[in-house]
């Protein structure tokens, strides 16, 4: 009975259960974060990891396709992880980046962002390509994955792409975003990544705004405000272009 | 007040998302086209704006504050959302496509550092 009710109350307040379930579930991975990596794969990585771990399990169990969300004790997981509250909080991230600053960023800090969606697109492009699609969305999409792990499903829900492929575009720009916060403290001084004007550049380049924060804050601390501040822009702009112009783009080519 | 700043986020989102939608039927693409961002730099003016013209209170910024805090755990409940079997079954392309566009970034970086607009350059 008592079993029974709780299950009644979770499935009754779905949204609430998970508020309760992700919360946990990040604790869990900033636990695992500093006591497994300490603090070198930033928690929100391995949250993310993990969650597209339990969307596999779900899929797994459940034969359905919306991951976790297919458990209707979890149904909850599908709406505060779909869209709307999605783009809500992407867009509350663009407050308090300063225009003063990217201007004072330069002209090549700004450059560095359109420069750097446009080449992760074209690259991500490229591979789906080399990977048999032919489907200007598919490749759009999973170009834009490249990009982050937010553009990939902003510009999918947009074009229309299937789950499937939307799904191929976060582990895309999910990879990236390890990649980067593992990778960068190893390459930075090869490629020059140990001042301010070097970390703006770079920010806008890789974009993955947890990728930059966590590779740069192992690099060297400092660095990791200007490089966030050009990353903050990066999304905006890959959301921007990449379901528009680089979409139309691929279109006429293929 | 909180709700002033929760407001004032979901007017620049609907304004986005609106105005992204017109653009998509401009274009003819049927599809939001970048409302997302849209909205992104409108926040960003209105803050900006806010800093010379007019100052939102602190309990206004909060609600703002708190949905970006909320960015994190939303994707972590995204990822936990997608269609995962069907991207590992279509294997490799995913981590490829990641890690292509990670190597070539990297390259790129020495390239545009050495681009120095309006700096003179004394080595």
């Amino acid at each position: 009975m008592i079993l029974d009710s709780l299950l009644s109350v979770l499935e009754k307040n779905a949204l609430i259960a998970a508020f309760a379930f992700v919360g946990f579930l990040v604790w869990f991975s900033y636990e695992l974060s500093a006591r497994l990596t300490r603090g070198h794969i930033h928690g929100s990585a391995i949250a993310i990891a993990l969650g597209l771990i339990l969307a596999y399990v779900g899929g797994r169990v459940s034969g359905g396709s919306q991951g976790l969300a297919d458990f209707s004790l979890l149904s909850g997981i599908g709406v505060m992880g779909g869209a709307m509250f999605r783009d809500f909080a992407i867009v509350a991230t663009a407050f308090g980046a300063e225009l003063e600053a990217l201007k004072r960023a330069g002209a090549v800090g700004a450059a560095s962002v359109v420069i750097g969606v446009v080449l992760s697109f074209t690259v991500g492009a490229l591979v789906a390509v080399a990977f048999g699609y032919t489907d200007p969305v598919v490749i759009s999409t999973i170009g834009a994955g490249a990009a982050t792990y937010i553009v990939g499903p902003v510009t999918g829900t947009a074009l229309g792409a299937d789950s499937g492929i939307i799904a191929l575009s976060v582990a895309a720009g999910l990879t990236k975003s390890v990649l980067v916060m593992i990778g960068t403290p190893f390459v930075a001084q090869r490629i020059g990544l140990n001042n301010p004007h070097a970390a703006l550049i770079y920010g806008g380049l890789m974009g993955t705004t947890s990728g930059v924060a966590g590779g740069l804050a192992a690099t060297d601390p400092k660095l990791v405000p200007y490089g966030a501040m050009t990353a903050t822009f990066y999304t905006g702009v890959g959301c921007l272009l990449a379901p528009s112009v680089l979409f139309l783009a691929v279109r006429a080519i293929s | 007040m909180v709700i002033y700043g929760v407001a004032l986020l979901s007017f620049c989102m609907l304004v986005g998302v609106f105005v992204g939608d017109i653009l998509g039927n401009l274009i003819g693409v049927q599809a939001n086209v970048g409302g997302v961002g849209i909205a992104m730099l409108l926040l960003i003016v209105l803050s900006n704006l806010s800093h010379h013209k007019f100052s939102f209170g602190s309990a206004t910024e909060n609600g703002i504050h708190f949905w970006s805090a909320m960015y994190i755990p939303i994707v972590v409940a995204m990822a936990a959302k997608q269609n995962v079997i069907a991207a590992v079954s279509s294997g490799w392309m995913a981590i490829i496509a990641g890690v292509a566009a990670v190597a070539v970034s990297f390259a790129l970086l020495p390239l545009l550092d050495r681009v120095r607009i309006g700096e003179s350059d004394d080595s």
